[in-house]
């Protein structure tokens, strides 16, 4: 265990310097002039001028030699300052607690929402397996997961906002805000999950030691309980695992959509108008929550697993 | 226990999923509070970065306002008058006006606030004030570097607003925002929430509504369901498919009210093809203006046959004709500037093919549209252009690089509601504006501008007028439409008004029943 978290240390330690110096080449090799992009983002596109994008230009240093910038970050970074906002000037790390906290919340209640669907659903097919139930959840399955998140989430609001009137259409102050975005999330979440459990669950009871727990006369319960839940979850914990990182990464239509804040819109407006520590953190960000997500799920297994323990 | 009570987790999500939707169900709307949705980003408490909203959630105000009709009148600035040559200003102040923490509105702090403005980016020329001083009181003097006529209409612009100095930090970095408006901040949420709460020492009519919340609305679709669903009170900037879904909605009303913004294509005139005044005009003959303002605008009447819109008062002639698509008399006048199609349809002069580019940008999307839109119709008599979705500031980069031929824009000329201001600066040289003309030489106009700036009453309204004309005439830039602002409002709002100069959301007008 204390050799899985060294490793991830310093996995961390190497993937945040990797991921900030490829965003910090990726950024000056994009098209377009860097003070003007950022002047369209601070004063808006009515009042991006040769006037303010040269003001830029001198009060951000942007015509300093790379290496020198490059030093700058990579100190700062060192210290672990992520500098402050080229458009709106505030402090990067203040503004990813804040958007970084709202997507957290929407992302876990995502997948919390997604296993209580997709828990007794796949189970349900699992135990049924390749029965009238089962084919009739692939085929929803399939059905959701091709929908844009999108649609599914403008589906939830015509059902569940527009004609249900149980909750609002979209906002982020009232806890009653989180329910949509993150049932859309789920659901498409589910979709996938809920056929990962049935595969993991008609697997398990069709093994033989599964067999055997039963001829030995444990009930049916205590087969499942002793010898069934551990070895369908090992899979369905790394699954779902990823499935929230990805979450983290790509809910950025889901936050659009319900007027949710989150790091997905920050990353997006950070591209659009060049705000270089606001991408490098995002992405910085991003990075340390995939290790750390990892480690969590490797830690998690290694309980669930006594097998690793005695490895 | 036996394996049916697998089931369970089935029964326990069902009981959750309705637990958390009868806790959730929708509540009414509160009564004291309206809340606002719109496209746009309080991403900073600077004025020069956000004050827009702000000045639209009326938390801060400036020395003068704007009427319905572009005229200017009194805000924290009760009176104003320059010299003959207009290059010292006097401002008289209203009296008893207070700031949000109940300090009086002084000379001082009007010039303490506009000196930090003026050393900020602002769509006008900062450098404009030599000097101010405070004449007494309750009068502030202006001096400025040289005769300007529009200087009241510049101090309209939000930029200009008037804070406390407690407003600001040692580095003159806007910390709180402490204004003089009739609602004051209550909580700032960057990007994605204002809340504010009615200041019961406001010098003008105390607001009726106590507490307003403004909510960032990426999306028109978002925004649209949010006002049906009584999420929201009143949303903002709607596009023709939402507007379509509302009309239906019995508790919401549609309010489309036409703004001084025109859709216009920037020209290079300093590229020999667009130096023809005949080629410009029969590029624009070329339009389907109808088609686009009915078919993806869904705004018929919106077509645009000048620069300046119907919003824009004396700076609009009445009585020019509109301009319909006519293909014939625009090959006629391409074949009067030496330009003929070939076997393959393609228009050529000395060998050359006519291929132009279009840069445009995506936060307006209706202008892509309408841009793949031209481009359809302009290859119909010939010309190959090739439309690039670029960020807005592709614009200035390409007249100040001198690269870009055509730019499709969204031109705002709301922020200094005195359309001379605009013209002086991007009119007035061949050299052009930013957002403006380029490389169009017109000595004759350049020195009607002039003269029309220095004149006043009649003179000044039949010069306006004069100039006008010449502009629809030689076409530095093509007009295509005028827009027409589209908000969706709740049946509970009542007394609701649409700013066409978009300074305020006019919420102390309102009233929720």
């Amino acid at each position: 265990m204390k050799q899985i978290l060294i490793k991830r240390l310093l996995q961390l330690i190497m993937m945040m310097w990797s991921v900030g110096t490829i965003t910090f080449i990726l950024s000056r090799l994009l098209p377009g002039d860097m003070a003007y992009r950022i002047a369209a983002g601070r004063y808006g596109d009515d009042a991006v001028s040769a006037a303010a994008a040269s003001a830029v230009r001198q009060e951000l240093g942007l015509n300093d030699p790379l290496w020198q910038q490059y030093s700058h970050w990579l100190w700062q970074l060192m210290q672990l300052d992520l500098g402050d906002s080229l458009v709106s000037g505030n402090s990067i790390i203040a503004e990813l607690q804040h958007q970084l906290g709202y997507t957290l919340i929407l992302a876990v209640a995502a997948i919390f929402l997604s296993a209580l669907i997709a828990v007794p659903w796949g189970l349900a097919c699992g135990f049924r397996a390749n029965r009238t139930l089962d084919r009739v959840s692939l085929v929803v399955s399939t059905l959701l997961r091709s929908q844009p998140v999108f649609c599914l989430g403008l589906l939830m609001i015509l059902l569940f906002a527009l004609t249900l009137n149980w909750f609002p259409v979209a906002g982020y102050q009232q806890p009653a805000h989180l329910f949509l975005p993150a049932l859309t999330l789920a659901l498409s979440l589910a979709a996938l999950s809920s056929r990962v459990i049935r595969n993991s669950t008609a697997k398990v009871i069709n093994s033989d030691f599964y067999l055997f727990a039963k001829v030995k006369g444990l009930s049916e319960w205590h087969s499942f309980k002793r010898h069934g839940i551990r070895n369908i979850a090992l899979p369905v914990v790394a699954f779902m695992a990823m499935q929230l990182v990805g979450l983290i990464e790509g809910v950025i239509m889901v936050e659009s959509l319900f007027a949710w804040p989150g790091i997905g819109h920050g990353l997006s407006h950070a591209v659009f108008s060049r705000d270089i520590p606001m991408l490098q953190g995002t992405a910085l960000t991003c990075g340390a929550l995939f290790v750390i997500i990892n480690t969590l799920v490797d830690s998690l297994c290694y309980l669930l697993d006594p097998r690793s323990r005695r490895a | 226990m036996t394996f049916s009570a697998l089931k369970q987790p089935w029964i326990l999500a069902l009981s959750l999923v309705s637990l958390l939707g009868l806790s959730a169900c929708t509540q009414p709307p509160a009564n004291d509070l309206l809340t606002i949705s719109g496209p746009f980003e309080p991403i900073s408490l600077d004025l020069a970065k956000a004050g827009y909203i702000y000045s639209r959630m009326q938390i801060v105000e400036t020395l003068v306002d704007v009427a319905d009709n572009g005229e200017l009148i009194p805000g924290l600035a009760q009176s104003w008058q320059s010299n003959a040559d207009a290059t010292v200003w006097q401002f008289t102040l209203k009296p008893k006006v207070k700031f949000h923490n109940g300090a009086p509105v002084t000379p001082a702090a009007v010039i303490n606030s506009l000196r930090i403005a003026m050393g900020k980016p602002a769509p006008f020329d900062t450098g404009l004030i030599q000097s101010a001083s405070e004449l007494n009181d309750h009068q502030v003097q202006f001096t400025l570097t040289r005769p300007y006529r529009a200087f009241a209409a510049v101090l309209t612009n939000y930029t200009t607003a008037i804070l406390a100095p407690e407003s600001y930090d040692k580095r003159r970095r806007i910390t709180q925002l402490i204004g003089t408006g009739p609602y004051q901040l209550t909580a700032f949420d960057p990007p994605h929430s204002v809340s504010v709460t009615r200041f019961n020492d406001y010098h003008g009519q105390v607001a009726k509504i106590v507490n307003a919340t403004y909510i960032t609305g990426h999306r028109a679709e978002s925004r649209a369901l949010m006002v049906q669903g009584g999420s929201a009170d009143i949303v903002y900037n709607l596009d023709p498919a939402a507007v379509q879904l509302l009309q239906h909605s019995q508790q919401v009303t549609v309010n489309s009210t036409a703004i001084p913004r025109s859709i216009l294509i920037k020209l290079n005139a300093g590229l020999p093809a667009l130096s023809s005044t005949s080629v410009r005009q029969a590029l624009s003959l070329a339009i389907d203006r109808r088609g686009i303002a009915e078919g993806i605008m869904h705004l018929p009447g919106s077509e645009a046959n000048q620069i300046f819109g119907p919003a824009m008062g004396i700076w609009h002639v009445k009585d020019l004709p509109t301009i319909e698509q006519n293909l014939t008399q625009a090959e006629a006048l391409l074949a009067q500037a030496g330009w003929h199609k070939d076997a393959n349809g393609q228009l050529m002069k000395d060998g050359q093919p006519l291929q132009l580019s279009m840069v445009t940008y995506a936060n307006r999307p209706e202008l892509i549209v309408i841009a793949t839109a031209i481009q359809a119709q302009w290859a119909k008599l010939g010309i190959a252009l090739e439309v690039q979705m670029e960020n807005a500031s592709a614009i200035p980069l390409g007249h100040v690089e001198g690269t870009l031929q055509t730019a499709l824009m969204a031109r705002n000329f709301a922020n200094i509601p005195d359309p001379l201001t605009v013209l002086l600066a991007d009119f007035s040289s061949k050299q052009g504006g930013e957002w403006g003309p380029m490389n169009w030489q017109d000595a004759p106009f350049f020195s009607a501008l002039q003269t029309t700036a220095d004149s006043q009453g009649a003179a000044y309204q039949q010069g306006v007028q004069q100039l006008s004309r010449h502009l629809a005439e030689e076409l530095p830039m093509i007009p295509v439409l005028y827009y027409v602002q589209q908000s969706a409002v709740a049946a509970r709002v009542h007394g609701f008004s649409f700013d066409p100069y978009e300074r305020s959301f006019r919420i102390s007008q309102m009233e929720l029943r």
